[in-house]
């Protein structure tokens, strides 16, 4: 039988506002088919967002969703997380959204390491806005702001989340999708704070400005470029030139949750009060 | 047995949070605000509650706003430079009707200013500090144990109206200690904001067929909407170009502007048979009954108007008060923002005067007291 996207798709609310060509209705699909992997019950879900193209993205699925301010995902998630640590809080962002207007709450989160999946979906640009530069996009790339070619030093997405505290950090493409699906269904399961960098195609701000003739030449850059990070790291240096590694990157079991940090201290404190009277 | 206890005014703004049922904080330090944040990060594990120091009052507002989405009335306190970087998020608590209480204990600006010095120079901000059109409803109490019952009634009105509550009063009686009565719980009525019934077959968070404050579901309890900081259906589902934009930003005005009677609070002091009106709040306007007190024994007829509630502006009762004194004196720890309010709705029935200060000192009774003899 075929998969039933319906189950957590909002009656209704298709068609999306994405552009044809775009890699967010893949993301879509794999994050619709983690969820029912994991038998997600809705109704303890929360999918949080800021603002951006990626950031629609919540509104097309059936939980408790909220599309935010642009940057602030993952401080209203933390409100949330904090007030329900029993229930699952995904975050999502675009790549400007989690690591330019958001980067002060992105690292805070990651060094927390509250337990929150964060998805970063990575298309080098802001596309909302129409093709300005972000700190992903690639160095000498035509941006509307760069219109000679970018010279802004970027940041490696999963680099960021370990060197702030995440303890799960993986990276992804929208090209590699049944490895896709499973490390989404890992960082969802995973205790703490989980960073999944999505890498994306914007093929209408970003791809056709930067000798990406059409959608399918960003999913072939991606297939070249990642490789699973075990061959990555088994190649001589002048191999993994102008490559980059997907998977897991970095997982630490034994971090403690800040939740659960945040309850046993109030636990203590109750206990005291008690044993007082 | 209600307890009694000296309070600083800030501490007080905790206590009444903590009655009013609040149980999450999240904030950013900044003085002269911060020991809200220090009294909540110590009582509210104590009630199962949640307190977080985020990064910055930005993060803080957001976080406030999910936590109140997830089903706790929430708080969150700052000063001047913090309430600046909380206006996005402020706004989108209005437009997407989540309750919740900002405290704004207000210094000197702007920039960094005077922060150990009180001013009331936030006040505009108050009401305009976000973008767009949109209602306010802002809260000014002057003393220690108006603090904590405004605090209460600050809550009680952001669940009742589905809107952010602010709270603004200027450091001196943040940082003032007075004594304040803490009644036993359920002495003071305490609102919870209106939940749908349960088992609709489709819930909508802004459905206004049956009012203008609509139920309000939280995340988790089975209904599972969308919120979102663009304009909306009724369902929250993003809406572009519509009559329905107009008419719901109606909506979220009239909802505070229509229950004037109920939000507004003032109180006046020798005003009935007063020739001159002072019109002052929070530090002010307790100088200014020491004034009116010594300028009466002097024979010179003179009285308080003090608001309460500042947002929305009581128009009438001011209009009222202009029409039957010869002047009405503002004095404001600010170069004049309140008074252009004061100006507006006397609409020229009176002569109107102001004390203005920003020196980071408090304006003396002796002061007013002069200016009311130079009126006379
Ligand atoms: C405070 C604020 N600044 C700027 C904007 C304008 N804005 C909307 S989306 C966006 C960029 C989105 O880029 P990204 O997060 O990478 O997501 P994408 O659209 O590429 O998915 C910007 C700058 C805004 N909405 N709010
Ligand atoms: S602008 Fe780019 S990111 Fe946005 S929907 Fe179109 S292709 Fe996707």
């Amino acid at each position: 039988m075929a998969f039933d996207y319906n189950q957590f798709i909002r009656a209704g609310k298709l068609p999306h506002i994405w552009c044809p060509g775009c890699t967010y209705g893949i993301v879509f699909k794999s994050i619709i088919r983690s969820l029912d992997a994991i038998k997600q019950n809705k109704d303890d879900l929360a999918v949080v967002s800021g603002i951006g193209c990626a950031s629609r993205l919540p509104g097309y699925l059936d939980a408790n969703t909220l599309h935010t301010a642009h940057g602030r995902a993952l401080t209203f998630a933390t409100g949330i997380k904090m007030v329900r640590p029993e229930k699952r809080v995904i975050a999502l962002s675009g790549d400007g959204d989690a690591t330019a207007i958001g980067g002060n709450h992105f690292i805070h989160a990651c060094r927390r390491n509250i337990d929150i999946t964060v998805l970063v979906l990575n298309n080098f640009i802001y596309g909302m806005t129409g093709g300005q530069h972000s700190p992903t996009t690639p160095k000498g790339h035509i941006a509307t702001t760069m219109p000679y070619g970018n010279i802004d030093p970027n940041f490696d997405i999963p680099k960021l989340a370990i060197g702030a505290g995440a303890s799960f950090v993986a990276r992804g493409t929208a090209y590699h999708v049944p490895a896709l699906d499973k490390l989404l269904i890992e960082a969802i399961n995973h205790k703490g704070l989980s960073v999944v960098e999505i890498v994306n195609a914007c093929p209408t701000t970003h791809g056709r400005r930067n000798k990406f003739k059409n959608p399918t030449d960003q999913l072939l850059w991606m297939k070249d470029t990642f490789l699973p990070a075990a061959a990555f790291e088994k190649l001589p240096p002048e191999k993994t030139e102008g490559k980059l590694p997907m998977g897991v990157l970095y997982k630490k079991e034994d971090a403690t949750e800040y939740c659960e940090n945040y309850d046993a201290m109030a636990q203590g404190v109750r206990q005291k009060i008690e044993g007082r009277a | 047995m209600s307890k009694t206890k000296l309070l600083q005014g800030n501490d007080a703004c905790a206590e009444g949070a903590l009655y009013a049922g609040c149980r999450f904080f999240a904030g950013y330090p900044i003085t002269p605000s911060t020991e809200v944040a220090e009294f909540m990060s110590k009582e509210l594990p104590k009630v199962g509650g949640h307190f977080i120091q985020m990064e910055d009052e930005i993060a803080a507002m957001g976080a406030v706003i999910g936590g109140s989405l997830a089903g706790a009335k929430s708080l969150t306190a700052t000063s001047g430079p913090g309430f600046s970087l909380k206006q996005e998020s402020l706004g989108y608590a209005m437009l997407t009707e989540v309750p919740c209480v900002v405290l704004n204990v207000m210094r000197g600006g702007p920039s960094t200013g005077v922060p150990t010095g009180p001013g009331q120079s936030d006040i505009m901000q108050c009401k305009w500090g976000t973008h767009g059109d949109h209602p306010v409803i802002c809260l000014t109490p002057g003393y220690v144990q108006e603090i904590f019952d405004e605090t209460i009634r600050a809550f009680n009105l952001s669940e009742k109206y589905r809107t952010p509550v602010i709270i603004a009063y200027d450091e001196i009686v943040g940082h003032m200690r007075e004594r304040v009565e803490i009644p036993d719980a359920g002495v003071i009525p305490v609102i919870d904001r209106t939940k749908p019934p349960k088992g609709l077959d489709k819930y909508l968070p802004y459905d206004d067929t049956k009012g203008d404050v609509p139920p309000m579901a939280n995340f988790f309890e089975g209904y599972r909407y969308h919120v979102t900081g663009l304009n909306h259906a009724p369902d929250g589902f993003p809406v572009n170009a519509s009559p329905r934009i107009q008419t719901d930003e109606e909506r979220l005005i009239r909802k505070v502007d229509g229950n004037r009677k109920d939000i507004c609070k003032n109180e006046t002091y020798k005003l009935e048979d007063a020739e001159i009106a002072i019109f002052a709040y929070g530090s002010t306007a307790r100088g200014a009954k020491d004034a009116i007190d010594a300028a009466r024994a002097e024979g010179i007829k003179v009285g308080l108007f003090r608001p309460l509630t500042i947002w929305p502006f009581p128009d009438e009762a001011v209009a009222e008060v202009a029409k039957k004194v010869k002047t009405i004196i503002v004095p404001e720890l600010s170069l004049g923002q309140i008074i252009l309010e004061v100006q507006r709705v006397s609409a020229g029935q009176c002569k109107i005067e102001g004390i203005f200060r920003v020196d980071g000192d408090p304006i003396y009774p002796a002061q007013i007291l002069a200016k009311i003899k130079e009126v006379k």
